[in-house]
């Protein structure tokens, strides 16, 4: 670790960083799943032993169930989930309608309110986080690949600056936690990355299946910062900045976390 | 949450082979030591407290559970297959309202 920093400082004092950077391809990031104990590992990597498949079962159950004045499911105009293979990948994804980003959950709403006629489920509900981990999973181990391009870069830039804002009674950044220190203990926890590609996540912690805003609010609420609400624009904005640093990174939904 | 249960059971086996039984059972096992934040009031026992798995009407194996165990309990188990048949399981919950499913094999 100290031998890296020595080399990378030096090599920015004699101006030699970017070019190091170029040449180096970077290493995919370490995710949760790498920090996490060998028991929590297992229970994530067999589908059956994984409890948030509980929540991927009621999402594939909904997805062919009809609902709304149109009368129509998912189904019916998708056909079967393997058309959204890949889809998850590219959200929180630049909306022209709404002239803002749409995380994956707003879609669904989308879907359910405008397209089905249905009413909008609860951001943390049961059903839309069960939709939300069944058409993620349908992506597992591919790489995320968000665009920051374009109409969506200045949402970007909001989400980059309230990445790094110090803030709460603890007067700290995201920052601070997840670029300063992966690896290193706090409290009963290893810090890592903070990455969002095993959302929704089952959290042995929740006892439950729990949406990537969430984990925000908890982590704010740590630090002794007010949380903004799930699906918030300034969530909404975190989550593609934080999707954008993890580029490249394999979607593990639904993960196991402690 | 409606409590659904998942349960694995081989497909097929040979006679004598050691088979391996999974079952998860969606449940929020609710310990009764937790405080309702609004009211302040105990919220009262509902777990899932006896599983029960049989073949052909004789048990293989049953289990008590505790306050103690996590929600959406997991239990993975080993039986000797002997013959085709169906594995029925059976979950009780406090109050005695049961959940059941079951899983064929064939064995040959
Ligand atoms: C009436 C037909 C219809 C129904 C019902 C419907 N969709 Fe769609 N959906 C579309 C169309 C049309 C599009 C836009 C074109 C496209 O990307 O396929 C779309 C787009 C999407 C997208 C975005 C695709 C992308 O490339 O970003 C997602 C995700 C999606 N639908 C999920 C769902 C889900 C989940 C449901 C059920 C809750 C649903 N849809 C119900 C017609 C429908
Ligand atoms: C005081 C340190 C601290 C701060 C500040 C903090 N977090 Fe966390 N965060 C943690 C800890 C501890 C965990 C659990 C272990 C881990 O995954 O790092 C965690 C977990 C996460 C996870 C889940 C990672 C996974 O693999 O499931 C995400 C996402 C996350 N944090 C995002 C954020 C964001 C965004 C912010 C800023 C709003 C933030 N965190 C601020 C300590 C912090």
């Amino acid at each position: 670790m100290k031998y890296t920093k020595y080399i990378t400082s030096a090599a920015g004092l004699l101006g030699l960083g970017a070019i190091l950077v170029a040449c180096t391809p970077a290493p995919t990031m370490k995710t949760g799943y790498d920090y996490a104990i060998p028991e929590t590992q297992a229970m994530q990597d067999d589908d059956f032993s994984n409890p948030a498949f509980v929540w991927v079962d009621i999402g594939e159950e909904q997805w062919s169930t009809v609902d709304g004045e149109a009368g129509k499911s998912c189904e019916s105009c998708h056909g079967d989930a393997s058309s959204m293979k890949g889809i998850s990948t590219s959200y929180p994804k630049y909306s022209a309608e709404d002239g803002k980003m749409r995380t994956l959950q707003h879609q669904i709403n989308y879907e359910r309110t405008e397209r089905m006629k249905a009413k909008a489920w609860k951001w943390e509900g049961d059903e839309m986080l069960g939709m939300a981990s069944f058409i993620k999973n349908q992506s597992k181990g591919m790489p995320l690949n968000v665009s920051i391009e374009g109409e969506a870069a200045p949402f970007y830039e909001a989400g980059k600056a309230f990445y790094m804002q110090r803030r709460g009674g603890l007067d700290m950044s995201c920052k601070n936690c997840h670029m300063d220190y992966p690896g290193v203990k706090i409290r009963a926890n290893v810090l890592t990355n903070g990455l969002p590609n095993g959302f929704p996540t089952y959290r042995l912690k929740w006892q439950k299946i729990g949406s990537l805003h969430r984990r925000f609010r908890g982590c704010n609420s740590n630090i002794r910062a007010t949380p903004y609400k799930q699906g918030s624009d300034e969530y909404t904005n975190l989550e593609l900045f934080l999707t954008h640093r993890a580029n490249g990174v394999a979607v593990e939904t639904p993960a196991v976390r402690n | 949450m409606a409590n659904k249960p998942r349960v694995k059971v081989p497909k097929k086996a040979k006679s004598g082979d050691i088979i391996q039984i999974k079952t998860l059972m969606s449940h929020k096992m609710e310990t009764g030591n937790r405080k309702d934040k609004k009211t302040g009031k105990l919220i009262p026992r509902k777990i899932i407290n006896k599983f029960v798995c049989s073949f052909k009407g004789k048990e293989v194996m049953s289990a008590v559970l505790h306050p103690a165990v996590a929600a959406n309990p997991y239990l993975a188990f080993y039986a000797k297959a002997t013959e085709s048949g169906t594995f029925d399981f059976e979950w009780t919950e406090d109050g005695g309202k049961t959940i059941t499913a079951s899983g064929d094999i064939t064995v040959s």
